[in-house]
């Protein structure tokens, strides 16, 4: 059993107002210091979290320590490159219009679903996720040429051209979406976990959201029938620092997402999501906690490198501070990794990528061929019937 | 056959499915400890206990989205709402992940899940507890909606339901929780969905209505009657799918129609009936088809207002004599 690192409970104290917040506060002027006086002579006082939670920090984990194979981190690299170099084609195509619709990629953030892959039972657990989700689906195994067929509307796409890039679903992978509407997958989340403990399979869902999510109110209704029903579940946010062009400072009162773990009694942390190994070390902490019922919530810091959809010119942050996270690049970071740990060499990791090129390349050419759907399918799988009426 | 009341009705019927299948359970707020805000579900926390009768926080959104994933994940969720018009806060978890999951995953997932509850207008309640919703969730492709107006149809109807691997919008009426009538015992006893039931044949004219509004469309046929006609009345039954079928062949023979429906009348269940009657039977109609629907307003809370406020079963007489040119 891991060492647990996630505490129980959160103290939540209350002390004279940190400078930070007077200054907030100094900034209206005479109502900062009228404020000021009230707090004086006032019993209610201006809440201070004094709360630590602990974080799992990059560069911090061995994978032998984890439990993990040589091939496994071969394989957590194998995937993040996947993931990029399969992104990277699917912008290509989109601007050759052979893909429509809205795609969101998830470049910069592969070592959060490369890591997941690593720490739970593909098969037996659940994943559900947002809309930015081609990384964790080719990271649990779903092939190439079923995601870019999707992204392309074919009928061999995972989900036979009826979801789209934001909608992606396999049955045998366990992954229950793919959600286009931000938040309100995330209850959803709350039953599939409700089903694993209902049947006692011991299976646990991992249900994956946005910083921009936080603010949906049924993400908080879940948290807390989570909490009350001790759902095998883990809450994660993926927390890439924009919702579409919102920065969180700009949409939070309070940007410690794990401090809202307090208000559900559930145990928090945070991990350093450009490190694979971080982010698996986390998640199999989390999921020893969730075999045993007790929910948890999981902040993962990662950070997209491409705008929200490939339509946003991202006006929104400075290319100062893209570059600057660009140096801590999960997958260089990886590849360093391998290499230190002599499970590879340069030479090898090369081969590696010259073989996943191949792989997108023959990706795109199995969508490129794949069948449009018939017409006659626009009625299939509405109903469960066949021979539902519809309209004429 | 037994004589009970529109709730033991519904009760029977998740009870003998509970019995069947284990993996139906019932959610929602007061139904386990406080058994039911309207007493359908008394009992059952005694029989099937807290891990398959579970109360909920007042989290509409949370717990409809629950039991989506729960039936994504192989179980067959009875979710309650209190009563619809608190479905609104949760309507994103019905139309979008209930209704559309099994076609946006290319039919990986099904979504077998009844959500239940009071719908309509209940008195002087004001106008957000008054909602008529069945348009709102019929205009939903994945989506099948149904409204039984007596007992033995709630337990025969709410069993196809709950067997039925579609998401279903179940609606019941408060006003009617406490009728009795004659229910069947078999254990099996399915209404399938998607039929609607010639409640009295006649010849003269069609009167189209579902749920609580259907008692008044028999009142106004008893009235027709004494004036010596002879109407036919048609119950829905179910909404969406829509036994249109059964409308236009009554219309055929009768030429006539007016139809009675408790919710606004824009872009409503009666607007979409009418429709599809022109559409089909346009040639056998010798007057207009007459919508007798709620005002076009909010529910007020006055009493003599909420009384205007519903379909009359004064106008919808008047609007039959209409219909057959007699006034």
């Amino acid at each position: 059993m891991a060492v647990l690192i996630v505490e129980r409970r959160a103290k939540v104290v209350q002390r004279k107002r940190a400078k930070s917040k007077s200054s907030t506060a100094s900034t209206n002027g005479s109502a900062g210091s009228a404020l000021e006086s009230l707090e004086k002579h006032s019993v209610v006082k201006p809440v201070d979290i004094s709360v630590s939670f602990p974080g799992y920090p990059a560069g911090s984990y061995n994978h032998r320590d984890l439990g993990l194979t040589d091939e496994t981190v071969l394989g957590i690299y194998h995937t993040m490159l996947l993931q990029r170099r399969f992104e990277q084609r699917a912008n290509q195509m989109y601007g050759k219009q052979k893909i429509g619709g809205f795609l969101h990629l998830y470049i910069g953030q592969e070592a959060v679903s490369a890591g997941t892959a690593a720490a739970i039972e593909i098969g037996k657990d659940s994943v559900i996720t947002a809309y930015r989700d081609h990384g964790i689906a080719l990271a649990l195994g779903m092939s190439a040429d079923e995601c870019m067929a999707e992204l392309f509307g074919k009928t061999d796409g995972c989900s036979k051209g009826k979801g789209g890039s934001m909608h992606f679903f396999s049955r045998e992978k366990r992954l229950f979406g793919g959600h286009g509407i931000v938040g309100a997958h995330v209850p959803v989340g709350g039953g599939i976990a409700f089903a694993h403990k209902y049947k006692g399979d011991g299976g646990v869902c991992l249900a994956f959201y946005g910083d921009g999510a936080v603010g949906q109110g049924g993400i908080h209704e879940a948290m807390n029938l989570a909490s009350l029903l001790k759902l095998p579940i883990i809450f994660i946010i993926e927390n890439n620092e924009y919702a579409m062009g919102t920065a969180t400072h700009r949409a939070f009162g309070h940007t410690e997402f794990t401090h809202l773990s307090v208000g559900y009694d559930i145990p928090a942390s945070q991990v350093d999501g450009m490190d694979a190994l971080s982010v698996c070390k986390a998640l199999q902490d989390h999921i020893a906690m969730a075999r045993e019922f007790q929910p948890s919530l999981l902040e993962i810091k990662t950070y997209r490198y491409l705008g929200h959809s490939v339509s946003d010119p991202q006006k929104y942050r400075t290319k100062e501070e893209l570059d600057q996270k660009k140096e801590d690049d999960p997958i260089i970071r990886m590849k360093a990794y391998v290499i230190d740990e002599g499970l590879a060499d340069n030479d090898a990791l090369d081969l590696v990528d010259t073989s996943v090129k191949k792989e997108v390349k023959a990706a795109v050419d199995f969508a490129e061929n794949s069948e449009t759907p018939d017409l006659e399918k626009i009625f299939e799988n509405v109903y469960e019937e066949n021979d539902y009426p519809f309209l004429a | 056959m037994a004589v009970l009341q529109f709730r033991e009705a519904l009760r029977a019927a998740m009870t003998e499915e509970m019995e069947r299948d284990d993996t139906i359970f019932l959610m929602g707020e007061e139904v386990a400890q406080y058994n039911g805000a309207y007493k359908v579900s008394e009992g059952m926390l005694d029989q099937f206990g807290p891990e398959r009768v579970i109360d909920t926080p007042i989290s509409e959104s949370g717990f409809s989205g629950l039991g989506v994933g729960a039936a994504m994940n192989g179980l067959r969720p009875i979710i309650e709402f209190m009563t619809w018009n608190f479905s609104f806060v949760a309507i994103d978890q019905i139309l979008n992940n209930a209704a559309k999951i099994r076609y946006m995953s290319g039919g990986q997932f099904k979504v077998p899940i009844v959500f239940r509850g009071a719908n309509g207008a209940a008195g002087q309640l004001a106008a957000t507890h008054n909602t008529s919703v069945e348009s709102i969730y019929a205009t939903v492709p994945g989506l099948k909606v149904v409204a039984p107006s007596n007992p033995d149809d709630a337990k025969g109807l709410l069993k196809a339901s709950i067997r039925d691997d579609n998401p279903v919008v179940f609606l019941e009426s408060e006003v009617l929780y406490g009728m009795k009538g004659e229910v069947s015992d078999d254990k099996d006893y399915i209404i399938p969905i998607g039929k609607a039931r010639i409640a009295r044949e006649g010849k003269d004219i069609t009167i189209v209505a579902h749920g609580n509004v259907y008692w008044r469309a028999m009142n106004v046929a008893d009235r027709l009657v004494e004036a010596g006609y002879d109407p036919e009345v048609i119950d829905l039954r179910t909404i969406r799918p829509l036994d249109i079928n059964t409308v236009t062949e009554s219309v055929r023979k009768t030429n006539r129609c007016v139809i009675m429906d408790e919710s606004n009348p824009f872009a409503s269940i009666s607007s979409e009936v009418a429709y599809q009657i022109q559409e089909r039977v346009f040639d056998h109609l010798d007057s207009p088809v007459i919508r007798v629907t709620a005002k076009d307003t909010p529910a007020p809370f006055a009493k003599n207002l909420m009384d205007h406020y519903m379909p009359s079963e004064e106008d919808a007489y008047q609007a039959c004599l209409r219909a057959m040119y007699v006034t």
